[in-house]
Order: C-alpha cells, then structure tokens, then sequence
C-alpha cells in the first residue's frame, strides 16, 4: 500500500512542480515541504508496514536527546510511519506529557495526579506503574518542537487510513486556516482519492490560498473555488479578507472578486437561511397541527372547549411508554414496531378515556360552553394527579427508534433531524385520514350534518347524542395519536398536555371552528410565523408578540380565519 | 322579601343593603373581623383560647385579597357573562406595582447595599434604574399604578376585543393569551421586574416593618376595609340601571344591542372597574404573603379563580367571596395534610359545581333563593328551550 502511495506521488506532476519550484526560489515554507517530504520518500522505503513493537519503543527513545534538530528528525520519522499508536505519544509530548523512566530508560507518557505520576507504556497503551517526580524525567519541548509536533499531528491524521479522521482533519484545518498548513495540504490533495474529501481538500486549500496566496492569479483561482461554495464558513473567510484588504495591500482587482464572492455567498445564504427558517416553520407547525386537530374536531363540530385536551395528549404519550415497556422484553428497545403497535393503542386508549368523559360530564353540559369549558378543566386536573400518582412526577424515558434518529446535514448550515422529518410526514398522514373519514365515511357524513345543523340532522334520524359521543372519541384518540409523535420530541411527563394546551388552542381559534383546512393553515402560519421571528427577537420574544398578534387578528375577524356562516354559528 | 327602599324611602345605597340579606352578612363578618381579629391577636395574650396568632392573621388577610379578586370575577362573569381566564393578569399587575414600591422601600439595607436599584438589577449589572421605575418610591404612585395599570390593560384590551364582538369562549381564550403572554413577557430578566425569582425580600411598608404584628393586623384591616368598599361599589353597580342593562346583556347579548344600547361600554365599563379591583387585591397580597413573581400570571391560577365564583355562587356577589374562602381554605388544607389528593379535590370540584351545583353553595341554601337569582335560573331554563335541548 505504503508502494502504491510512493509511486502515485511521484507521478503526480502536481508534487513534481512544487518540487522545482521550491528549489528555484528557497523559502523558508518550501525548505520545510522539501524537508517534509525527503523524510516522506526516505521513510517509506524503509518501513513498508507500521512498526512493529519494538521498532516504536525503538523510534520513540530517540526522542531522548538533547538537540531539538535531533528530535525534530524522530519526530517527522514517525510521524511519516502512519502508526495508529504515533498520535498519542506525540500529543502527549506536546502536551508536557511524555517522560523518560530514568530506571530502564523507556519512553512513557504520564497522567500526573497530585504528586504521583501514573506511567502509560506506549506501545501497549496500558498502565505500568507509577512514582514520583525524581524517578522520571521530561522530554522538553520548545516552541519550534511544538510547532513541529502540531505539524506531524495534523500530517498523521491527514494521512491516516480512515476517511472519517482525514476528513475531520480536513475541517479542522479549514476553521485553524493557518498558512503553514498548506504545503501539508497540497501533499494530502495529491494522495487522496475519494472524489468529496478531494473537493473539502480544494476549497480548504482555496481558504488559505486567499491570504497566503502568492499571486493575483492564485488568490483570483482561489476566490473562483470559495465562490461556488455556499456555507457560513466561506462568508467568514470572505468577509475577513475583504475587510483586511485595505491594510494588507491587496491587488483592486482581488478585492473586487472577493466582493462579488462574498455578496453571491451571502445571497445564496440567505436563502437557505429562509429555507431553513420555513422548514423549522413547518417543523413546529406540524407539532403544533397534531395538538390541535383533535382539538378542532371536538370544538369545531361540537362547540365543546375540551380543556382536557392536553391531557388526552399526555394519555397518548405514556399509553407509548407503556406499549414499549410492555413489549420490552420481546422486542429490542427503540424497535419501530413497538411505535407502529402504539399509534393504535394511543387512539383506543385516548378515545375511550373522551367517551368516557363525553358520556359522565360533557352531555349534560351541552350548550352552555362556559360551563363545559370549567368542567373540562376540573377533568384534566383530575387526569394530570391521576398520571402524576400512578407513574409518578418525574419524565418517563420513551425510546426512539433508530430510523428515527439522526439527521441530514447539509454545508450550508441547514440540519433536518430525521424525527421532525418523520413527524411532519406523520402529521400530513394524521390530517389526511381525518380528512378521508370526514369526506367518504357514513360516519363522517353523520358528523358533518351535525355539525351545520343539529335539529335537522336530529330530525332526519342520526342519533345526535351518539354521534356526540363518537366525535369527542374520534377528537381525543387523535389526540392520543399526536401523543406518539409527541412523546419523540418531548418530555413525557404529567405536565405534557399543559405545554401544548393554550398552543392548540390558538391554532384552532386562529384557523376558524369547523374548518380541517382553517386549522391546517393556522398550525402553519404560527409555527412559520414564529420560526421567521425568533432569529430577530429571540424564543420568548417571539412567542410573546405571536401571542399578541393573535389576539389583535381575532378582533379583525372574531371566529377566525375560515368562519362557519349562517344561523348555526350564533346558537 | 319586602321592599325596604319603598318602605322607608331611604337613600339608594342604603335601600339597596337593607335588599341585600347576604351582603348585609358579608358586611358584618368583615366590620366584625375588622375589629376583633387584631384586637384578639394585638390585646391577648398567646396563651388565651381566644388569641388568634400572627400567622392566621396573614393568612386570612391572604384568604380576603383572594375574596376580593373573586368578586372582581363575579362582576364581570355572573352579572355580563364575561368569562375572563386572565383576571390574574390584573391581580398580578397590581401586585407587582406594589412589590416595585416595597422593593424601593428597601433602599441601600439589600445584600448590595445599592441605595437606589434593587439586588437584581445590580446582580443583573444594570446601572440605572429604568424609566417605568420612576415614582415607585412614593406610596401614593404605586397605590395609583396598582389601580391605574391593571385598569389601563383591561380598558385597552376590553376595548378592542368588545368592539368587534369577541364574545363567549373566544374572549375566554383570548384573556388567556393576554395573561400567557404576560408570564412569559414577565419571565425575562431584561423586562426589569426581576424575571423568574419576582421581587422579594421587601422589609418595610410606610416605615413600618412588615414582619410586625401590628402591620400585619394593619394590613388585615385594610384588606377587610377594601373588600367592603369594593363590595359596596360592585353591589352599587349591579343594582343601578346600568345593572339592569349588564344583566340583560348577559342573557341576550344580540336583543340588548337591537333595543339601542352600546353593547360594548357597558361591558368595557364593567371589565376595568373589575381590573381595578383585581389591582386592588394584588396590591393588598403582595405585602401580606412577601412576595410576587411571574407564576401569578399563570393561566392555571385564573382558572382558579372562576372555579371560586362557581362554587360559592356566581351571580351574587357575596358567593364569590364566600366561595374564595371554602376554596382557598380547601387548598390549605388538602396541600398540608395530602397533598398529592389537592387537585383531586380541586379538579372534581370542577365536575361537581358544574354538573350538580350550578347556582354554587348559596344557591343550595333555600334563603337565599333570592329574586336575583331565580331570574339567572329562569333566563337559562328559557334559553335551553329555545335551543331545543342542546347546541
């Protein structure tokens, strides 16, 4: 393998050319490429493989001399070798660590605590003793060792086999840009063969070529590979060399592209700020539209105030940590098939519970929504104690499912986590089904007829007080559905119902009484609207001038945004 | 019941209290408790059966700004059928105008010794006191503030939400946003009222230091002096001829503004005279229990309120003030002795009221089936009918 590097950069006319060009014109920089990689072309003859174990202990003692030039040699030695176990010892050398046993004259890194220093071996990575401060002594370190030693680091996980580590020394020097990283750079961009590190390689490569750039022509190219990129990252970049072109005497023609760079960038950005804002938007408009259409539908068909609403949540939530406890045993914790079997579970748990409720206290309080108001509210203390004495106040831990965990990331700053992505789609099926059974179900046929006219659908023989009963169920199961969902983004504890309460509560007064629609675009503008105001005035802010300008809409149009017309509305 | 306004042709207000066989009781209690409580707790000594100690005295002082804030809730629910779940917002705006002056009174004796800002503005490295601050060193100002603040909101609130005919659960709802916003508002650190910890710590009222017993018993007095007047007031108000109209209002709403009425002053007159009294019992609450923070605003506490009203009698007056007291004893009780059963209790009473006690406790009592409240009985009776059963 180590072959295979070799003669892929020999070939590369790219290394070549550095090559001549820092014999032409010795500077310091290039002095140390070339001493960087005659260290490189010399070791990898040499050791074809890792070292073995005794080799390393070998390398490593000769860290134990006085001269730094010496030290400088081992260091770049190893550093060149590629050994998993070279990173450690070097970090520790650069942190004051590494000591020599002045018994045996090994090579140990140290953990100090108190007085007493713990012995490290380096080839074993295990523990082998321990002493005072007399029984070892330093392997010093000064400033130029230090700067070696950062150098060989980063050179080890630049070149280490795994893409991860590579990649994240990548980023790493893309947010250190420190000039003295680039020749490092060039080498790795010359061995690297996965297509999207390379491009990562180019446009750090391309941050650093800005500043340290030799060239018009370098910085111009440079500019041109930071201005396709589109991260908050490469604006920082852009922005501090613009700003410092004044005083670092930068050619007008380079600051101008910068200027345009930067103002595409930041176009660019702002436009994915706003589409991140909007989908944080929908994100909690989603959350916020499960809360409340459970809540729409027993309100808006029936004109009851169900402030047990939130409860009904609650119950959904931990009817989830008990399908998951139940089924603990016999499936793996987080399965998703213990959230698939909850999503039943919630709607019949829930909706019994709001038959229940319906049949002992809502019916006989029928059109005096005052009183209904009062009485739900006595039921959701009564069901939040009830909770709070059975699973006790603390939160209950709900499991997620692994397909619900995660995120995609993208560059350019935008993070979509996959459970609000699954809710969101959950929240568009919930909706959907609702509206389904509204549209083409006898049932819903039932429901809708109650709802525009009680006496007359009364009177043509649906039996009102059963459909009552049925529709307060329908609304507290999908409440108790929303609970699921819920339960993966939230706290499962007795006060859950209460966050979400006032929340639907607007969204249904906001999207108008009987009107699915109403409330699916008020759950999205508030959420949307809310998201839009945080990054200006911060979380409580925000939810505070909603909260007002809510109440100021509904003086614009007292029942909503889609109001019910007719007789109906008044009774 | 007789007349005793055409019986004796006395002058109104003195009429319309002979009418009132419960308010005249209501009076009584207070002017009595007014007297003996801190008599009994400044003369006696602590041994007597008959003392009554300092902390009861608090307590019960807590019980009548409670009862106050109670009526202030009648008024606007049992006699226009406003549901207000925000009328904490106004007791607690009351209490905080107070809890700024207590908070001025301290002076440099805080832990930081500022003379001018108080310990959390100086925590908070603030260097100037803010401008809304201004004049709540001086009694008067804050006492004005207590009633002008609370007043103002529900002048300003009222104004917009019954002009354009806010009405039922939708105001209801709406009140609980004002107050929400207002506990969330309240809970930030930058607004200057001392974010989550509230203001506290107050050691002294008009020079007189709260801890003593003869403030304590002052403050009782005051709380009994206020909750009279105010009763007087409220009393006043429903049983002149805007009474009669806000009743009306109540129980047709569309037939009171086709006769020609202006619907919505009447009922933003009620609404901030109601704030102005919830102020009022703010501002006698926050000396007597020593501290005010944002969890008054919490719609929760509201809601209380209003299940006060229900079960003492909504409609009544002296229901609202005898409820508060069963509830908030109930309270003290249950959180002491079980306090996982409270909201057992407090949630089922809820049910109960609703369901089997709609004219409240002193509906059930039979002498106090009053006119007053049969007409309530009669009107609801009649609007069921004529929505044919439900809806």
């Amino acid at each position: 393998m180590r072959n295979d590097m070799f003669s892929m950069l020999r070939r590369s006319p790219f290394c070549l050319q550095e090559v001549r060009k820092s014999g032409s014109r010795p500077g310091n920089l290039w002095g140390a490429v070339l001493a960087c990689l005659l260290v490189i072309f010399m070791a990898v003859p040499d050791t074809a493989m890792a070292y073995s174990d005794e080799e390393l202990r070998n390398v490593a003692e000769g860290l134990n001399v006085k001269s730094s030039t010496k030290k400088i040699e081992v260091i770049e030695e190893m550093a060149a070798d590629g050994d998993p176990r070279v990173a450690p010892i070097l970090r520790a050398m650069l942190e004051g660590d590494l000591y020599v046993r002045d018994s045996d004259e090994h090579v140990v890194i140290t953990r100090k605590q108190g007085k007493v220093y713990t012995h490290i071996d380096i080839v074993s990575g295990e523990e082998v003793g321990e002493s005072g401060s007399k029984e070892i002594s330093k392997i010093k370190v000064n400033n130029r060792l230090r700067g070696v030693l950062r150098d060989a680091l980063a050179t080890l996980n630049l070149f280490s086999p795994d893409l991860a580590v590579r990649s994240n020394a990548v980023e790493q020097i893309m947010d250190a840009r420190d000039p003295a990283m680039l020749p490092l750079l060039l080498r790795a961009i010359d061995r690297e063969e996965d297509e999207t590190l390379l491009a990562r390689m180019e446009l750090a490569r391309a941050t650093m070529a800005l500043a340290a750039g030799e060239t018009t022509e370098e910085r111009l190219s440079a500019i041109e590979v930071l201005a396709s990129e589109t991260t908050p990252q490469i604006r920082a970049v852009l922005s501090q060399f613009v700003a410092s072109a004044e005083a670092e005497g930068y050619e007008p023609e380079v600051v101008a592209a910068a200027e345009d760079a930067l103002e595409s960038v930041e176009g660019r950005l702002s436009t994915w700020q706003t589409v991140g804002d909007v989908y944080r938007g929908i994100s909690l408009g989603s959350v916020l539209l499960l809360a409340a259409v459970g809540l729409a539908i027993t309100f808006g068909v029936m004109g009851v105030i169900n402030m047990a609403h939130g409860e009904m949540i609650m119950i959904g939530a931990y009817t989830t940590f008990m399908v998951q406890q139940a089924l603990g045993s016999i499936l793996p914790s987080g399965s998703a098939w213990s959230l698939a079997i909850s999503v039943p579970a919630a709607f019949l748990v829930a909706g019994a519970v709001g038959v229940v409720i319906e049949r002992c206290v809502i019916r006989f309080l029928y059109g005096r929504p005052l009183e209904t108001l009062l009485a739900t509210w006595g039921v959701s203390l009564v069901l939040q104690q009830g909770i709070r004495t059975i699973f006790g106040a603390t939160n209950q831990q709900v499991m997620a499912p692994d397909f619900m965990s995660g995120a995609v990331e993208f560059s350019t700053g935008l993070v979509l986590t996959y459970n609000r992505l699954w809710i969101i789609l959950f929240s568009v099926i919930v909706v959907a089904g609702i509206a389904a059974v509204l549209r083409y179900t006898a049932f819903g046929l039932q429901m809708r007829a109650v709802t525009q006219n009680r006496r007359m659908a009364g009177s043509v023989g649906i039996r009102t007080g059963y459909v009552d009963a049925l529709t307060f169920g329908l609304g507290s199961g999908i409440a108790g559905i929303a609970g699921v969902a819920l339960s993966q983004i939230s706290n499962v504890s007795p006060n859950l119902g209460q966050t979400y309460i006032i929340d639907s509560f607007m969204v249904v007064v906001f999207g108008g009484v009987g009107n699915l629609w109403g409330t699916v675009l008020g759950a999205f503008s508030l959420g949307i609207v809310n998201k839009f105001l945080e990054p200006v005035a911060g979380a409580v802010l925000a939810k505070i001038f909603v909260l007002i300008a809510l109440i100021l809409f509904i003086q614009k149009r007292p029942k909503g945004l889609f109001a019910l017309k007719g007789r109906a509305v008044e009774a | 019941m007789t007349d005793y306004r055409q019986k004796y042709q006395m002058t109104p207000v003195i009429g319309w209290l002979m009418n009132d066989r419960g308010g005249m009781i209501l009076l009584g209690i207070l002017i009595a408790a007014a007297i003996l409580v801190p008599a009994s707790n400044l003369l006696l000594p602590e041994s007597s059966a008959f003392h009554v100690p300092t902390w009861m005295v608090s307590l019960l002082g807590k019980y009548l700004c409670y009862a106050l804030l109670a009526l202030s809730v009648d008024l606007i629910w049992g006699f226009c059928g406003i549901l207000s779940l925000g009328h904490g917002a106004f007791f607690a705006l009351g209490g905080y105008a107070m809890g700024m002056y207590l908070m001025r009174q301290i002076g440099d004796r805080g832990v930081y010794g500022d003379p001018i800002l108080p310990d959390f503005m100086v925590f908070l490295n603030w260097q100037e006191l803010p401008w809304y601050w201004y004049g709540f060193d001086m009694f008067w100002f804050a006492i004005v503030m207590a009633m002008f603040v609370p007043g103002l909101l529900a002048f300003v609130f009222g104004f917009l939400a019954f002009r354009s005919r806010v009405t039922g659960v939708y105001l209801s709802i709406i009140t609980q946003a004002m107050t929400y916003a207002l506990l969330l508002a309240f809970f930030r650190n930058d607004m200057g009222f001392g974010g989550n910890n509230g203001l506290t710590d107050f050691k002294d009222l008009l020079g007189y230091s709260l801890q003593s017993d003869g403030t304590r018993a002052g403050l009782f007095v005051a709380s009994c002096v206020f909750l009279g007047i105010c009763y007087t007031v409220a009393r006043g108000i429903t049983q002149s001829r805007l009474g009669k109209v806000l009743i009306a209002i109540r129980d047709a709403e569309s037939r009171v503004r086709f006769t020609g009425y202006r619907v919505e002053y009447y009922k933003l007159f009620v609404f901030t005279v109601s704030a102005v009294m919830a102020g009022i019992a703010g501002a006698l609450y926050v000396p007597q229990v020593g501290i005010i923070n944002p969890g008054e605003f919490a719609p929760a506490l509201s809601i209380e309120i209003v299940i006060w009203v229900a079960v003492g009698g909504r409609g009544t007056l002296y229901g609202a003030v005898l409820g508060a007291f069963i509830v908030n004893y109930a309270k003290t009780f249950f959180t002491g002795a079980m306090p996982d059963f409270w909201l057992f209790f407090l949630g089922g009473l809820f049910i109960a009221v609703t369901l089997f006690l709609p004219k409240g406790v002193i509906g059930a009592i039979p002498a106090f089936g009053s006119a007053d409240r049969q007409s309530i009985i009669t009107t609801w009776r009649k609007r069921r009918a004529n929505q044919g059963g439900k809806a």
